[in-house]
């Protein structure tokens, strides 16, 4: 096993040289590979001098959490272990992370909404970890096939939600997420959501930089609370035992507290866009009266759906959402300049993107809005039910 | 002085009151003092703040004012609490304490223990929980059992009061069978679990049932546990600290509760692995204990 004491200035206790973000996602030479999304998971983890990843066998959805737990015991990752149950285990995260490490772990569909209640607390207790959501059905009857319902869940945690598309995507911003998540006027949880199966067990090229370079360590004395180690005084002392003995205090803490949090999600941007390159990517016809909306596998879909639009001589435009919190509102409305017609494919039935797409854009655009296509679970979505519900808007009655 | 573990801004010193300025001084540390730390030293010295928030006369505040004194080195200390009286108090104190959500105490605990051991591989590190017993044997039996399971280096202690405490008097897994409290209107139909014998089973190196009556025997259970648990496995102690006020006592009557549970769901039960007790033979040879 790997001894944290190993760690020199230059090197991190693996023997991995220490790099910063900027030079391992944007400068250092890559190499093509071919791997699941599983496998892409376990490189970004292993180049990011990890503290601590505990896991659990029901719903990681893939053979990620293993992985890892492969890692550790090649000794890039400082501590690793089985948990309970999900509920166990995200509170096992909440303390490795208090206890300042930087912490990853790795969940999907039920196990999601099994956890729930530590989400929130997360964020509610500043940690900076790292949750990579494989989705899957919720819903029964069991499904283990994907479906995104659980990001509508996850929505209003407070923690900050990106989501990537493949697994390039997945490699990148799983990396990204820490640093992102681990700036001092940010400091929040960060939920990489992928599309389980179609990204985790899916083969795909991928560019990897180098394995003998790694991130600088996490800093724990530059998080906003101290961390909770016994190294530094108590961060807060409350006079008052807790907030609901007060009304006044209760309202005085949670309007400070709790905007903070969001506005800390907030504050994330100006780094997700260096990171990520923008909050939003567009690609398709720039001038084209038809976009469509998405995150996720949907932009895959969405993506194919265009190329067989333009070949029938209708001019679309795919804007892939990179993050989902914070909301990329004014990229989105940037990105929907001279469109009539907007479209959210889903991979749910509730349509939970539809929504925050709604919302973002009311009474900020003229165009439809049309919740659709919908798969839900069990299976993945056509580029022709996309192409349908064009042409049945576009063309009525004449269908496609 | 205290170390620095404690300290109050000194922009807003002068409008502290007293007893929150005595916490400072008068905690004692364990680097700080000349003599061993421990229980006799409890009434020259400040544990908690007077203005605490329990109802008057309730044991639990003794029972935490023992434990703090018995702490082998506070300075180095965490506790995790959870939801519930016990939590009310942790504010009032001077260590790291952590609240997280309503019984999962041992499972953060756990996260910070593998954590502390792997930052800190050369300081020794205690991570405590303390608990109700709806916490810890009702809503957060699995994550306490798992975490005996796992020989986690953390000692558990329930303060088992026998009820939900907090939330109004509702019934627990510790409620004694025929109770009648909220939720059980017709009095309860299972026995009272009994923790101290699954904490010996489950892997526990060191488990006791008492109440808090004996300062003394409290303070000796709680230092000989964090010993046992830094250096041989998980260890736990149910402590029975009644809720006078769900059973009708007035605030003089908690000490003479205890002592009559002493010979009856309380009497003494003691379990120390050999390999506990072989190291605290050890740690007395020491001086340690």
């Amino acid at each position: 096993m790997s001894k944290i004491t190993d760690m020199t200035d230059t090197h991190n206790w693996s023997g991995q040289r220490l790099v910063t973000a900027d030079e391992l996602l944007f400068e250092a030479p890559r190499e093509k590979h071919f791997m699941t999304g599983s496998e892409v998971l376990k490189e970004a983890v292993k180049r990011c001098t990890v503290d601590a990843s505990v896991s659990y066998p029901i719903t990681p959805q893939s053979e990620a959490a293993h992985l890892i737990g492969e890692l550790w015991a090649e000794g890039y990752v400082g501590t690793y272990f089985r948990g309970e149950n999900e509920f166990g285990v995200m509170s096992e995260v909440a303390g490795c992370a208090m206890a300042g490490a930087r912490t990853i772990t790795t969940t999907s569909g039920p196990g999601t909404l099994r956890a729930m209640e530590n989400f929130a607390q997360w964020s509610g207790t500043r940690i900076p970890c790292q949750l990579i959501l494989m989705a899957r059905g919720i819903n029964s009857p069991l499904t283990i096939q994907p479906d995104n319902l659980e990001v509508s869940y996850m929505l209003e945690t407070g923690c900050q939600i990106w989501y990537a598309e493949n697994v390039q995507e997945l490699f990148d911003m799983s990396i990204a997420a820490f640093v992102v998540a681990e700036k001092p006027d940010v400091h929040v949880p960060i939920i990489t959501v992928v599309d389980g199966f179609f990204v985790s067990h899916t083969r795909e090229a991928v560019m990897l930089p180098a394995d003998d370079i790694a991130l600088f360590p996490y800093e724990p004395y530059k998080s906003p609370l101290p961390p909770i180690d016994s190294e530094t005084p108590p961060g807060r002392f409350l006079r008052d035992p807790f907030v609901m003995k007060s009304n006044y205090i209760s309202y005085a803490t949670h309007a400070s507290w709790q905007f903070e949090i969001r506005s800390a999600v907030e504050r994330s941007r100006p780094y997700a866009e260096h990171f990520l390159d923008g909050l939003v990517h567009t690609t398709g016809s720039e001038d084209a009266e038809i976009a469509f909306v998405t995150c996720g596998t949907a932009s895959h879909q969405a993506k194919e759906a265009e190329r067989e639009l333009m070949k029938l001589g209708i001019k679309s435009k795919v804007i892939k959402l990179r993050t989902i919190r914070p909301f990329p509102e004014e990229e989105l409305i940037t990105a929907l300049e001279g469109v009539k017609h907007i479209f959210v494919p889903e991979f749910n039935v509730v349509g939970w993107l539809e929504k925050e797409v709604k919302k973002a854009l009311y009474k900020k655009t003229e165009a439809d809005i049309v919740g659709g296509p919908r798969v839900a679970g069990g299976m993945s979505m056509p580029a022709e039910a996309i192409i349908k519900e064009v042409m049945e808007k576009i063309n009525p009655g004449k269908g496609a | 002085m205290a170390i620095d573990i404690y300290k109050i801004n000194p922009e807003f010193r002068d409008i502290m009151p007293q007893e929150i300025i005595d916490l400072e001084e008068k905690a004692t540390w364990a680097q700080n003092q000349d003599k061993p730390r421990g229980i006799k030293e409890l009434p020259q010295s400040k544990e908690l703040l007077e203005e605490h928030s329990l109802c008057a006369g309730c044991p639990e505040a003794a029972a935490l004012r023992y434990v703090l004194s018995a702490l082998p080195k506070p300075e180095e200390t965490i506790i995790v609490n959870s939801t519930g009286c016990t939590s009310l108090m942790f504010p009032h104190i001077a260590l790291h304490t952590v609240h997280s959500l309503f019984g999962n105490q041992n499972a953060v605990a756990t996260g910070i223990k593998r954590v502390l051991d792997w930052r800190f591989p050369d300081t020794e590190k205690d991570v405590v929980v303390l608990a109700g017993d709806g916490a810890t044997v009702d809503i957060g039996l699995d994550y306490t059992l798992q975490s005996f399971f796992r020989q986690e280096n953390i000692t558990t202690i329930c303060f088992d009061n026998e009820v939900y405490a907090n939330t109004g008097g509702q019934e627990s897994g510790a409620t004694p069978k025929g109770q009648v409290f909220k939720m059980a209107p017709t009095g309860k139909k299972f026995d009272k679990v009994p923790m101290w014998k699954l904490a010996t089973t489950s892997g526990c190196h060191y488990s006791i049932n008492m109440t808090a009556s004996a300062p003394k025997a409290v303070a000796k259970a709680v230092r000989e546990a964090i010993l046992v648990a830094r250096e041989i496995g998980p260890t736990f102690l149910n402590i029975y600290t009644p809720c006078i006020l769900e059973i009708g006592l007035s605030a003089n009557e908690g000490l003479g509760e205890m002592k009559e549970q002493d010979k009856d769901r309380f009497e003494s039960y003691k379990y120390i692995s050999p390999e506990a007790e072989e190291f605290l033979a050890k740690c007395k040879e020491e001086g340690r204990l």
